[in-house]
């Protein structure tokens, strides 16, 4: 008799017995879950970009974005996040090699990378907000910030997911579930680079010009 | 009968080529080069929409539009493929189903929302 405890089901019927076989599910689905999460995400990200799409050319006689933006501190920003995202794979290398420390190091570096772009981002906020360019002023300001806003916002508890799993990782070493944290938040930190990549181009770049 | 399902274990299923469950490892495909290329590509299309914009090369804002939008639909995939790893076998092919099927309602959602819109705008101009 084979080994058939690699299978979660095995019906006496042959017919059955086939298609189960041939229809694997792994038993742990939490990575595809949570790719399914990522993509209503996207969805939540993306009524947003329709909104701000409508109502981005509606100024009611506020700043436009071309007097407001600030096109240097814009491509600070991304460089720190697309950097962030290029150590956030080192950590996953390092994780791969079951290295404790320079994993620690390399999620580190990625935190304060991560926590320099939401400094840079609350001071464009609180700079707008000292010019009078509140998101009550118009309909161009309040998709705005409702859409920077909420990326900003899941930088934020990315941030704090990446803390809380470093203090786990430091207390209980690189184990099984620790892994799993680890992929499952550098899929979402590099997700957030891509909003990021949709924000500067549509946002920025496009209500510059 | 017992020697008829052992034929059916044996010849009609591969058991060597069973994929490992997700309870071994967090196997996914990363390495270093991939990083660095997606790095590298991710910074050179970044550069140069900034650049386009900045300098303002070409004249005509249609067209600076449209090659921004086509290079932010490259840096896309390229994050999705040297940082998330995307492909058609990861996790049976279920996570580029749920790519397409989000890729499809975020496209009806924008044309959708902005035709309308349009529409709408159009129609309620004063005469």
């Amino acid at each position: 008799m084979p080994n058939i405890s690699n299978f979660s089901m095995l019906a006496i019927n042959t017919q059955d017995t086939y298609f189960y076989v041939k229809r694997y599910y792994p038993k742990n689905c939490t990575l595809l879950g949570f790719w399914i999460y990522l993509m209503s995400d996207c969805l939540l990200f993306s009524s947003f970009f329709v909104t701000y799409a409508v109502l981005g050319q509606n100024y009611a006689d506020g700043p436009t974005g071309a007097k407001i933006f600030n096109l240097p501190l814009i491509a600070i920003n991304t460089t720190l996040l697309l950097i962030s995202s290029l150590t956030y794979g080192f950590a996953v290398l390092q994780m791969q090699k079951q290295k404790i420390y320079k994993t620690l190091i390399w999620l580190g570096i990625t935190g304060l990378l991560g926590t320099s772009f939401l400094c840079l981002e609350i001071y464009e906020f609180l700079h707008f907000i000292y010019i009078g360019a509140i998101p009550k002023q118009s309909g161009f300001l309040t998709s705005f910030f409702a859409l920077v806003g909420t990326h900003g916002l899941h930088v934020v508890f990315g941030v704090i997911w990446l803390i809380t799993l470093m203090v786990q990782i430091n207390k209980f070493g690189l184990i099984l579930e620790n892994n799993r944290r680890i992929i499952c938040l550098s899929m979402f930190w590099h997700f957030l680079d891509i909003i990021w990549i949709c924000i500067f181009t549509f946002v920025y770049l496009l209500g510059v010009l | 009968m017992h020697e008829y399902y052992d034929s059916l274990y044996t010849k009609k299923y591969d058991l060597e080529n069973i994929p490992k469950t997700f309870d071994d490892d967090y196997n996914i495909q990363s390495n270093f080069t991939g990083y660095i290329i997606g790095f590298v590509l991710a910074i050179i299309l970044t550069i140069i929409s900034f650049l386009l914009v900045i300098t303002k090369v070409i004249n005509n804002t249609t067209i600076i539009s449209l090659i921004l939008f086509f290079l932010a639909i490259i840096q896309i995939t390229v994050h999705m493929i040297c940082f998330l790893h995307m492909n058609f076998k990861s996790e049976n092919g279920w996570t580029i189903l749920a790519l397409i099927f989000t890729t499809i309602v975020v496209i009806i959602m924008i044309t959708g929302s902005l035709w309308v819109m349009y529409h709408m705008n159009h129609n309620m101009m004063p005469k």
